[in-house]
């Protein structure tokens, strides 16, 4: 089990444990706002899709009724739109008028590359005793997949939620039945993202043997060497090749941001899981 | 009884009082008074002719009961107030020549005076006078008052709970299989009216059924037979009844055709509720598609009826929003607010700025037809075959990578006591 371990906690041998730098202030912030509104879309949303649920109308009527619950929908939908602006503003800054190397290509980009398909196949060799576990650079396939299946189903759920709450303005330029698949891109790529999010994204990023309970990684913005090592092999080494590796080391963090990462992260996901079985009961009764 | 009394009572007189079956209840001493009382005034004046006030000598004390134990009591100031206060008592009780009079009496028939009420009774659900005697209704046969009068059991807002003693939860109508309906009138927007208000206008039972010729509803002379409901309604729904008339469900029911709906099918014929309410809002889109089946289904798919169905203040288009509740017509008619040419203004009732093609949107798409709407059925089929194959994809990927991690985990353990795989 790999957990952070509080400021102050040693290695093996005695030296200070490292702590390296992943993601910055700005980019857990955003991930915090990203989660709060994606709960806040789906506990709004998901009584909706399945009105007709036992649960959907008591959870409305708890929430203020029918009306509450599509203001609150477009609240969270607003802040989400923003924080989606913001991350665009983020990466036009740092790719186009910083000209920062590696924001759209190489091994520390989020852009996919023949890498990736390599490691898709040669993982899933592993899965199944067949080959050595491959190495990952910063970001590893799936994670890049999480980014943009994000990225794409903002978009997608995005522009189709916009088109309803603005039909008449967006009939000047859609087709009528254009007017009617909106809906169904919108609640069903919503459960895609529901379904995919609460399951699969949870145990693969927090749940799995190596991260298990949960990797603070995105709370802290900080992971300390050996994790680094272990997980992110190709980007530690090439850093290390390079000598780069100073420019990352980053302060242990404090035990209150831990324990506060830990008490967030846990709701987070327990309200994940909760909708996700509402979901499935909905779904398959 | 008081045991005392009885024991001190004169034989003589007490033989009397047992042959008429009278008896003091609370107090013996006053009708032994009242006993020598009438017997020295019926031997000085016998025989003639009854009149009330003689009678009234024993049935004007409360206490008197007749060998049952029934109460014989009748209340002079109510019963010279009623309708019938002008009547003799032996006109109804045609049967008592004098005094005294035999333990048992004819009952009284009220169809020797109310032939045409009683012929009207013969033919309805309340034929059988031992089952439902005139006072069932009409209440204490001395205490009947016009039913204009606020203290009459057949007065408009008594007429409720009047039908209520056996048409509610506990009374004749669970013994015979009757629907206990009272709750459910008394609970509408016309129990309301009635309850709350005082409305004499407001529809109480009698209004749809009559009074004495009460009909059951499959009978076709009932009002309340389904062709016959539009009228009974109507009687002061005029202008709705109007609309309801000249849409297609008021011309197939003249047509004959029985599976249109009355207004009962949907208000339901005594739990109404006032139509503008959430309540009656959420519970009538079902009833459209009891028979519109294919229409409902496909309205289920859309926002309107997701949104719709969460309950609360619903405000979300319901069938009649934009069919109509009343005058339904086909799309083909230029007054119907479905006519292709009327659609912008029927839309934008709700959502302003409704242009050309906004109403093109379709409230009764259907997904899953191919032929009908293709756009939508490939989208849909699109967007299933990508949530199908992402989510098949990443299970199978998540499943094996947990048990292969967790087994290279363990191994690790046991080699070298490592955190990692």
């Amino acid at each position: 089990m790999t957990e952070l371990e509080p400021a102050g906690a040693t290695t093996k041998n005695g030296a200070p444990e490292k702590y390296y730098v992943r993601f910055t202030r700005e980019q857990r912030y955003m991930h915090a706002a990203l989660f709060t509104s994606f709960l806040g879309l789906a506990a709004t949303g998901l009584p909706m899709r399945f009105s007709e649920s036992f649960w959907a109308r008591r959870f409305a009527t708890a929430v203020g009724g029918f009306g509450s619950i599509l203001f609150l929908h477009k609240f969270f939908a607003v802040v989400l739109t923003i924080a989606f602006l913001l991350h665009l503003k983020e990466i036009f800054q740092r790719g186009v008028i910083n000209r920062e190397k590696g924001v759209f290509w190489g091994p520390a980009s989020m852009v996919a590359n023949w890498k990736d398909v390599k490691d898709i196949f040669g993982h899933m060799r592993w899965f199944l005793g067949l080959g050595p576990k491959p190495k990952f650079d910063r970001y590893a396939y799936w994670e890049k997949f999480d980014y943009w299946a994000v990225f794409w189903g903002m978009i997608v759920i995005g522009f189709s939620g916009y088109a309803m709450w603005f039909a008449p303005f967006f009939a000047h330029f859609l087709p009528g039945w254009a007017l009617n698949a909106v809906l169904v891109i919108h609640s069903e790529e919503a459960l895609l993202a529901v379904l995919f999010i609460f399951s699969i994204h949870f145990v693969n990023t927090h749940l799995r043997p190596d991260s298990f309970p949960m990797d603070m990684v995105i709370f802290t913005g900080v992971e300390s060497e050996a994790e680094f090592e272990h997980k992110r092999t190709l980007e530690f080494e090439r850093n290390a090749a390079r000598g780069e590796l100073e420019k990352k080391v980053g302060i242990a963090p404090p035990l209150w941001l831990l324990n506060f990462s830990k008490v967030v992260g846990f709701t987070a996901i327990f309200i994940g899981f909760m909708l996700l079985v509402l979901t499935l009961t909905a779904y398959f009764s | 009884m008081n045991q005392a009394a009885v024991k001190t009572v004169d034989s003589d007189q007490w033989s009397v009082v047992r042959k008429t079956g009278i008896r003091g209840q609370g107090s013996g001493i006053n009708a032994r008074i009242a006993l020598v009382v009438l017997s020295l005034a019926f031997l000085a004046v016998a025989p003639r002719w009854l009149g009330a006030q003689d009678c009234l000598t024993c049935h004007g004390d409360s206490s008197m009961t007749d060998a049952n134990g029934h109460s014989i009591f009748v209340d002079q100031t109510k019963f010279s107030s009623s309708i019938h206060g002008s009547l003799e008592c032996s006109n109804c009780h045609a049967d008592i020549k004098g005094y005294p009079h035999p333990d048992k009496i004819a009952p009284v028939d009220c169809k020797t005076c109310h032939a045409d009420q009683a012929d009207q009774l013969k033919s309805s659900v309340h034929a059988d006078t031992r089952e439902h005697p005139c006072t069932s209704c009409h209440g204490n046969a001395h205490e009947i008052f016009p039913k204009a009068d606020a203290r009459s059991a057949v007065y408009p807002l008594n007429v409720p709970k009047t039908c209520g003693q056996c048409h509610g939860t506990n009374g004749m109508a669970g013994k015979h299989g009757l629907a206990s309906v009272y709750p459910n009138y008394i609970d509408s927007i016309h129990g309301f009216a009635l309850s709350k208000e005082g409305l004499l206008v407001a529809a109480n039972c009698q209004s749809c059924h009559g009074s004495h010729k009460i009909l059951r509803h499959t009978d076709p002379a009932s009002p309340t037979y389904k062709s016959n409901i539009p009228q009974t309604c109507g009687n002061c729904h005029a202008q709705i009844n109007a609309d309801y008339q000249a849409g297609v469900h008021g011309q197939a029911i003249a047509r004959g055709d029985l599976k249109a709906p009355v207004c009962s099918d949907c208000h339901t014929a005594h739990a109404i509720l006032q139509p503008t309410e959430s309540a009656f809002r959420m519970q009538s889109t079902p009833i459209c598609g009891n028979c519109h089946k294919d229409k409902f289904s496909t309205y289920r798919d859309t926002f309107h009826s997701q949104l719709g169905s969460l309950g609360g203040y619903v405000e979300t288009a319901r069938c009649w929003d934009c069919h109509q509740a009343h005058d339904v017509r086909p799309a083909s008619d230029p007054s119907s607010p479905i006519n292709p040419a009327n659609l912008i203004a029927t839309c934008g009732r709700c959502h302003a700025g409704a242009n050309a093609s906004f109403v093109q949107y379709q409230p009764h798409a259907n997904a899953r037809d191919r032929k009908l709407n293709p756009g939508l059925y490939f989208v849909r089929l699109f967007m299933n075959l990508l949530l199908a194959s992402v989510l098949t994809f990443f299970m199978l990927h998540t499943i094996l990578w947990l048990i292969r991690s967790r087994l290279s985990q363990l191994k690790n353990r046991a080699d070298n006591g490592g955190k990692h795989d």
